[in-house]
């Protein structure tokens, strides 16, 4: 699916040109020219939209990132930025003009100070393997998105990544204290500093969550945190899903917070179930998983408390892992909800709005008469600790129709997570995929000011171009065709 | 005091470019750059807007005091875990615009940590919304956490939702005699070791360590690190919040924020530090040039923090930054406030 819309800049490269500028910087086993080599880049975790390249970079220091973005700033070329692609909304799908820019090869952990609790890192370094390296001296990097073996800092940045535990130690940028930027002019920024509160502006925040659209990330550093001595994980089950909503509420309300709070409705416990043998009740319509974290006195105290309140919300099963072994797998099951998705359903379309955590119940009835409507069936996975949805919506890309149906489905989830006073993405960014819902999410004053934003950094559009935040021009399409409400007239054509 | 008045004064001086210096309470004249403009006092556009303990958030007007937002967050047993100090009345909006944090910081996070939202009015007096009220949300660029701290320069600050968290159960303060290199080299250690500790306060020789949570991580954790217990240690936290503790004094002080590890930098005027070594406060008559230095060699920087007007615009009370970075500052403030009406002077001389 060519998912590029009529209404954005028009870029002509000339490829031959291109080509040879970057050969002229970039030794051989550092560009990819060939559509052959160039296909795996042509998508990110979103399948459903793909785009070749005219050519793939890797390049191996910063010298060479500068020389790349001044030629394509000379040349007037698109660039995207990539790091392992697992990306779920596009943002690292190429553009048909442009050239991809991979930091695969910036993979290295350039400093871990144990004592400042800190490791300054490159962009292509995975998720996990921070994590790993601090794990010798009791410390570990706290975001951890379920995609964290493969996923890297630098994606996780351009997101603003969350994970399981994010309730209580904070989304990625709670916990970056400093980047190394490239502009597309190829000027140097150092943005943020290992003391707290740097002088002026705070572009870190701004550049966190900016989906590679304002600047390539050349150099991380991160905040490590000390591993908590001990963790369980409670797990409960109830018969009703609005129950297991106001148990959600009910812990936070009683003053706990704790170090993961996750749902699954009864499908996506039907999938994981088979797959990893987590020990789920199967008759449950939902299942909450709660995690406390500290000194084993404080974990019990905590659990104690929890589990009080979920039995008062009137859970059939409360289970609390009695072993590490244990703990991990009643996570093992949440951890691989996706890909057990994937091995039920030729396809699925992972969604991820965020919605006030009271308005549960109302969004997953909404989803089920939604499933009757789209004709195709859904599974609820929640991090319902901070509201944050992932319903994930089965259909196979070879039925004609399903796709268009499955987006149409998405589309709708998304409108009613604003509707219901949330975001259309709490985590996996906005890319190309939620380009329309932007248009419902922000009035065009606000559009307006993030392309100003845009245009500070990035005045002629190159980074990235046609993601993240709408023209206009484009908005004023979507409105149009959404006069009939939602009630798309010929949802079998593509929408742009 | 309707969101209309503040519109159509900010519309009035865009229109004719007159500078205007946003006021909430004004507790913190003490701080920033100069002070230009014709003063426009926000501080009765006040009052909670919505407040739901379950979801962690509040919403308030900009003029709200602090003291009325932590009053109705204590009845719930919530906090801002930010403690930021209130000085004297302090507004909600110029705390954020502030982004003045108190001893919690260095476990808890910065204010910008805690931004969930804000309704902003810029400077052609247009009214935008960015962010909301959900503890996750990454639709379009973050504006509403790069506004704290801005001083007032990219806009008004007329509404804004924070996060809220669940006050500890426990809190307890040890305190240990120790010196300045010792207390940085501990709080650094125990920092790397999973221990609730919420605040640190060094000063003349005493170091007290403020520890928070469950009752059992707190007790283990007094057990674990010894010293003597202080009992009543509210007052002293309160003073330390709002530089009310002797050490802080009442002459110009400089702040000085480094990588908490940095060791004593070994000059005259050290009054206290705080944040694990994070922040550190020197007396005002030091050679602004010298802290500076010192502050950029540590891979921090110095802010001249309380000081008379002229001098703050003499030195300027934020650290240089570099052609660049201060270049991009620019492009940024004109999108915002393309006649620079807004508080001109207050951050840094060319905004
Ligand atoms: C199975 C699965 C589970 C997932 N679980 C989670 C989860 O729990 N939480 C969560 O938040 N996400 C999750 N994700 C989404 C995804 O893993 C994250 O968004 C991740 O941060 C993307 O990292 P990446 O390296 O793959 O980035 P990519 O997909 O390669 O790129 C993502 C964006 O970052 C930009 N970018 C990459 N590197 C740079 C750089 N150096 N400078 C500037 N821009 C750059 C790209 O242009 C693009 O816009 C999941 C994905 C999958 C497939």
């Amino acid at each position: 699916m060519k998912p590029m819309p009529t209404s954005e800049p028009r870029f002509a490269t000339d490829r031959p040109q291109l080509a040879r500028r970057l050969q002229a910087i970039l030794p051989a086993h550092c560009l990819l020219l060939d559509d052959e080599e160039l296909r795996p880049y042509e998508c990110d975790g979103l399948t459903a939209f793909r785009e070749l390249p005219l050519a793939v970079c890797l390049p191996e220091n910063e010298t060479q990132v500068v020389a790349i973005l001044r030629t394509c700033y000379q040349l007037g070329v698109p660039v995207v930025a990539r790091g392992a692609g697992t990306g779920l909304s596009g943002g690292a799908m190429p553009h048909a003009q442009g050239v991809v820019l991979s930091l695969a090869r910036f993979n290295k952990i350039l400093r871990l100070d144990p004592l400042a609790r800190l490791a300054v890192v490159q962009p292509g370094v995975r998720n996990l393997a921070v994590s790993e390296a601090a794990a010798p001296h009791g410390l570990y990097y706290a975001p951890d998105p379920s995609s964290q073996i493969a996923c890297t800092l630098g994606g996780n940045v351009a997101e603003n990544s969350g994970g399981v535990h994010c309730l209580k130690y904070g989304l990625t940028v709670h916990n970056i204290l400093r980047l190394r930027l490239v502009s597309i002019e190829g000027e140097i920024f150092e943005i943020g500093s290992e003391a707290p509160d740097a002088p002026g502006y705070d572009l870190l925040a701004l550049l966190i969550g900016s989906e590679g659209m304002l600047g390539v990330v050349t150099e991380v550093t991160v905040k490590l945190v000390p591993k908590p001595e001990q963790a369980r994980v409670v797990m409960a089950s109830f018969a009703a899903v609005g129950q297991a909503g106001d148990a959600v509420a009910a812990i936070i309300a009683a003053g706990i917070i704790p170090a993961g709070l996750e749902m699954m409705d009864k499908a996506a416990t039907a999938a994981v179930e088979p797959f990893v043998k987590a020990g789920y009740d199967l008759e449950a319509a939902a299942i909450l998983l709660c995690e406390s974290d500290g000194t084993p006195g404080e974990v019990a105290e905590e659990i104690e408390r929890v589990t009080a309140v979920l039995t008062a919300a009137g859970a059939r099963e409360i289970r609390v892992s009695q072993s590490e072994g244990e703990r991990l797998r009643f996570w093992a099951g949440r951890k691989a909800a996706f890909p057990a998705i994937g091995r039920i359903s030729p396809d699925y379309y992972c969604m991820d709005g965020t919605i006030p955590r009271k308005r549960l119940a109302e969004m997953l009835e909404a989803i089920a008469g939604m499933e009757k409507k789209y004709g195709l069936r859904c599974a609820n996975v929640f991090h319902a600790g901070d509201g944050n949805l992932h319903p994930l919506i089965m259909y196979d890309a070879c039925q004609p129709g399903e796709w268009a149906r499955a987006e149409a489905f998405g589309g709708e989830i998304l409108e009613l997570s604003v509707a219901l006073g949330g975001s259309i993405t709490g985590e996996h960014g906005v890319g190309i995929e939620k380009i329309n819902q932007m248009c419902v999410q922000y009035k065009s004053p606000e559009l307006q000011v993030f392309h100003a934003i845009k245009a500070a950094f990035d005045e002629r559009g190159l980074l990235n171009p046609g993601k993240a935040v709408p023209s206009l021009h484009r908005c004023a399409e979507y409105g149009q065709m959404h006069v009939h409400h939602g009630e798309l007239k010929f949802p079998e054509l593509e929408r742009f | 005091m309707r969101l209309d008045d503040l519109v159509s004064a900010i519309g009035a001086a865009y229109a004719c470019g007159t500078p205007l210096r946003l006021r909430g309470a004004g507790s913190k004249d003490f701080y920033g750059g100069m002070l230009l403009g014709d003063v426009l006092e926000v501080g009765a556009y006040r009052g909670i807007v919505a407040y739901a303990p379950s979801e962690l958030y509040i919403t308030a007007r900009c003029g709200t005091p602090l003291a009325e937002i932590e009053a109705t967050l204590a009845e719930q047993g919530q906090m801002l875990a930010f403690e930021p100090p209130q000085f004297t009345g302090a507004s909600l909006g110029g705390c954020v615009a502030a982004g003045l944090a108190g001893p919690r910081r260095q476990q808890a996070g910065a204010v910008r940590d805690f931004v969930l939202g804000v309704k902003l009015i810029d400077g052609t007096g247009q009214v935008l919304d960015f962010g909301g009220q959900v503890m996750k949300n990454v639709a379009g660029y973050d504006v509403s956490r790069l506004l704290a701290g801005s001083l007032g320069t990219l806009g008004l600050l007329a509404e804004v939702s924070l996060k809220v968290l669940p006050r500890p159960v426990a809190e307890a303060t040890l305190l240990f005699a120790m010196e300045e290199g010792e207390a940085i080299a501990r709080l650094n250690q125990w920092g790397a070791r999973p221990l609730p500790i919420s605040a640190s306060f060094w000063s003349a020789g005493q170091l007290f360590l403020r520890l928070s949570g469950a009752r059992a991580a707190v007790d283990a954790a007094q057990q674990k690190l010894g010293g003597e217990l202080l009992a009543e240690a509210g007052d002293h936290w309160l003073a330390v919040r709002e530089q009310q503790h002797a050490a802080f004094g009442t002459g110009p002080l400089w702040r000085l924020a480094l990588p908490s590890g940095t060791p004593p930098l070994g000059l005259d005027g050290l009054l206290a530090s705080e944040w694990g070594g994070g922040q550190r406060w020197y007396a005002g008559d030091q050679p602004g040039a010298v802290l500076r230095q010192a502050a950029r060699q540590a891979g921090g920087h110095a802010v001249l923090y309380r000081a008379a007007e002229s001098q703050r615009g003499l030195e300027g009370a934020f650290a240089p930054l570099p052609e660049p970075l201060l270049a991009l500052h620019r492009r940024l403030k004109k999108s915002f406030d393309p006649r620079a009406i807004l508080n001109p002077g207050r951050l840094y001389a060319e905004l």
